[in-house]
């Protein structure tokens, strides 16, 4: 997933040259790159006319913008308060000892990143667990091993 | 085509679904649904259709709001009512279908219930049920009956009816009418809509805008999520309205990206709306032009607040700035700018269709109307509700609710979010309205309201809160950034039992202190879930700080696990289940955790078979164990009180 001017250069002219455009676009780029590559940041900031430091500034602030790579399968464990208090965190908990990663890291081969969100809204179906679009809810410990070996 | 053109080919549209010969079937597909597999069932009854040869209409809605029955379906047969199915699994349904639609057994046994005229054997009327009686299902009237990518569903049951009404009216007699029914912003703060939108109508400006508030952040919240699912018509139909009411040309929808389908929806909805002339420079016929446009949050909590959320769409970091000058005068790009929460916009839609004096019927005194909300946490029926403003807490928890999960006690409740408070089971008869809950030094914030029992710890949750806002304060203010993170530090110091006295008295001045002088609604509100647990439960932070002890055996530094002796039967589930290799044992052994490697993670506690109930979870108190496995039988005693 190495990024070069041909790779963003699409998403570049989809949008108006102005300020508005830099969140879409970051965003753009990161569903083709899976994440902001360093690259990225300088080509964006010559295209808005902005400084690089504006555009990191702006890509750090958001914690849906990632400037790490993410892996293959992205799990997403909801900490929203009502999948706390039906002890969302012992999910989590799992998932790291399953995956042997702690969250905001990524496994080895790649294929798995971890992460915590604060509410994905299905509190409902608490404690909710997602694998890239597929959501989970009523989550056990012991459902964790064979959700994840579906993606292995 | 004249909007009573479309009126008129969509009700016949409509009609067609109900008076053919076939059989309707309405999937509930929103997110939740989608959570408890009805993506699945969807595939299984087109297998099962095309399998058994049986011509069925099948439509994919929204959330009707029982989200513990999810996966839920509705299937209609001609001349027949509504019929509701619940909790379905793949297994059932190809049973269900043939049995219903082939040879006429309407399976009671899997029945929700009802909606329709007559009786029904067996079959309870859905509205009927306990969860349902004591609602108001006014602004999620669709939610779970019209296919929310069909327009023509939504005018077919009058939608669009309000904008037409509203085109004819002047600006000052639509903002009349508001006033009249009492609509306040359902976004947490209250203020009356007709006066928010008053001032912006007076700014100077030819330039305008109108912003959707659709950054649902809170925790526990997902009213809005659910709303823009099953009917975003009903949302945008009142930003047109507001838009012509103010003088805007231009709007936003502020949607944050944790929901993807909401996005979905959304886009769908804004491409029927231009090409049935309802958005766009002349909208039906009017003269009046409006543009949408919208924008997917990037994950921060604070662009809830309107500052930093106009700062997000101008393509800047999401951080507030102080107001005045408020958005009304000066707001997005310094233009005149309106901005209302979802459900705010879908009541304006509900007035201008239905009325303001019939809207002010609802409610109490000084707020009127209802009020979604989003029920989850450890009650029975969790799900998405509409109620009467004023309507006693108890009767939402015990009622719509059933109550609290596994015959446990109820303990309290936490309205409002991050921004909010946790009121205790004594204030069950206080009515859900702006000045009861803000009395009680919670709010009635964004609507997400979390039932919890004895097995929560309310440091724990303090805690929980502080983590939140604390890691989502932008850091542009000094009371916010630094104050959340020393609070937060000595909440951590007390559920790891090393709280200090006085660390209480410390809490709450620190706590008043980020209260009244932080920037905006983020800070000035995040020490609210503090404030209210050492106010109704202090004795839980005093026995945290004093005795070391966790009484709901939940701050895992203060909480132990043990085998019983006498009762454990040494069958090794435990020992093949913890993670951390902390249980030794062996057949027939009495088994034994070391608490040293002990992570505290529960899992023995949930494995061991009831009928043993051999692992305990204690807290302040240590239990006499046998150092080293030994055998089943041998006499051991220990001191469990």
């Amino acid at each position: 997933m190495e990024s070069n001017e041909n790779d963003i250069g699409d998403i570049l002219t989809c949008h108006k040259k102005r300020r508005e455009s830099l969140i879409p676009i970051l965003q753009k780029i990161q569903d083709k790159l899976g994440y902001i590559t360093r690259g990225t940041v300088s080509e964006v900031a010559e295209y808005l006319n902005i400084s690089e430091s504006e555009v990191f500034g702006v890509a750090s602030f958001y914690t849906g913008i990632h400037l790490t790579p993410r892996g293959e399968y992205s799990v997403k464990v909801c900490e929203g308060t009502a999948c706390h208090v039906r002890a969302g965190e012992r999910i989590l908990d799992e998932v790291e000892r399953k995956l042997g990663i702690k969250h905001d890291e990524i496994t080895r081969d790649g294929k798995f990143s971890l992460e915590r969100v604060a509410c994905f809204g299905s509190c409902a179906l608490a404690p909710v667990m997602v694998v890239n679009k597929d959501v989970y809810g009523h989550m056990t410990v012991s459902r964790v091993v064979e959700i994840l070996r579906k993606y292995r | 085509m004249t909007f009573e053109q479309i009126y008129q080919q969509s009700v016949a549209e409509w009609n067609a679904l109900w008076g053919g010969d076939k059989p309707c079937i309405l999937v509930g597909t929103a997110t939740c649904g989608r959570a408890a597999g009805a993506l699945d069932i969807l595939e299984v009854i087109h297998e099962e259709l095309a399998r058994q040869r049986i011509e069925a209409i099948v439509i994919q809605v929204g959330c009707i709001g029982l989200c513990y029955a999810e996966p839920i379906i509705d299937i209609i047969k001609p001349g027949q009512p509504h019929i509701l199915y619940g909790n379905l699994t793949t297994k059932v349904v190809p049973q269900l279908i043939e049995d219903y639609l082939i040879k006429d057994n309407p399976r009671p046994d899997l029945a929700l219930g009802y909606i329709g005229e007559g009786e029904l054997d067996g079959i309870p009327k859905l509205f009927e049920l306990p969860v349902l009686k004591s609602q108001k299902r006014l602004i999620l009237r669709n939610c779970g009956f019209i296919d929310p990518e069909n327009i023509k569903h939504y005018i077919a049951n009058g939608g669009y009816s309000g904008l037409v009404k509203a085109l004819g009216m002047t600006p000052g007699g639509i903002i009349e009418e508001i006033r009249k029914a009492g609509l306040r912003g359902r976004g947490g703060a209250g203020f009356p809509t007709w006066q928010k939108w008053s001032l912006c109508r007076r700014s100077l400006g030819k330039e305008k805008y109108i912003i959707c508030n659709a950054d649902e952040g809170d925790p526990g919240a997902f009213m809005n999520r659910a709303l823009l699912e099953s009917d975003p018509h009903s949302v945008l139909e009142g930003m047109v309205i507001g838009a012509y009411t103010i003088g805007a040309n231009n709007g936003y929808v502020y949607c944050r990206a944790e929901y993807p389908l909401a996005l979905e929806r959304l886009t769908v909805a804004l491409r029927q709306m231009e090409e049935y002339g309802l958005l766009g420079d002349d909208i039906l016929g009017s003269g009046f032009g409006f543009h949408m446009e919208i924008k997917e949050g990037a994950g921060a909590f604070v662009c809830g607040e309107e500052t930093a959320l106009m700062a997000s769409i101008e393509g800047r970091r999401g951080m507030p700035r102080s107001r005045p000058p408020f958005p009304a005068s000066s707001g997005l790009w310094g233009k005149p700018t309106n901005i209302n929460n979802v459900e705010t916009w879908a009541g304006v839609t509900l007035i201008m269709q239905r009325g303001g004096e019939w809207y002010s019927q609802y409610g109490n005194e000084k707020s009127k109307g209802t009020r979604t909300f989003s029920l989850a946490g450890k009650v029975r029926r969790t799900g998405l509700i509409e109620v009467p403003l004023g309507i006693k807490l108890g009767e939402i928890i015990h009622e719509i609710g059933g109550g609290i999960t596994a015959s446990k006690d109820f303990k309290a409740v936490q309205t409002g979010g991050p921004s909010g408070g946790c009121l205790p089971a004594t204030m069950i008869d206080s009515p859900v309205d702006y000045e009861s809950l803000t009395a009680a030094g919670s709010i009635m914030g964004s609507g997400g309201l979390v039932v919890m029992d004895e097995d929560t710890c309310m440091v724990d949750i303090a805690k929980y809160f502080l983590s939140f806002t604390q890691a989502e304060s932008c850091g542009k203010c000094v009371p916010c950034r630094v104050g959340t993170r020393q609070m937060l530090n000595i909440l951590e110091r007390i559920c790891n039992g090393d709280g200090a006295p006085g660390d209480i008295e410390l809490l709450e001045k620190l706590a008043n202190t980020v209260k009244s002088t932080s920037l905006c609604g983020l800070g000035q509100t995040a020490p609210n879930p503090v404030l209210t647990t050492i106010r109704y439960f202090r004795d839980e932070y005093e026995a945290h700080i004093k005795e070391r002890r966790c009484p709901a055996c939940v701050c895992k530094k203060l909480i132990s696990f043990y085998i019983l002796p006498d009762k454990c039967q040494g069958c090794g589930i435990c020992l093949r289940n913890c993670p951390a290799e902390a249980i030794s044992g062996g057949k027939k052994m009495i088994h034994v955790i070391d608490q040293s490697k002990c992570i505290k993670c529960g899992t023995c506690l949930d494995v061991c078979p009831t009928r043993f109930s051999a692992v305990v979870k204690v807290s302040g108190k240590e239990i006499e164990v046998p150092e080293k496995p030994i055998p089943v039988g041998t006499h051991f005693n220990h001191n469990l009180g």
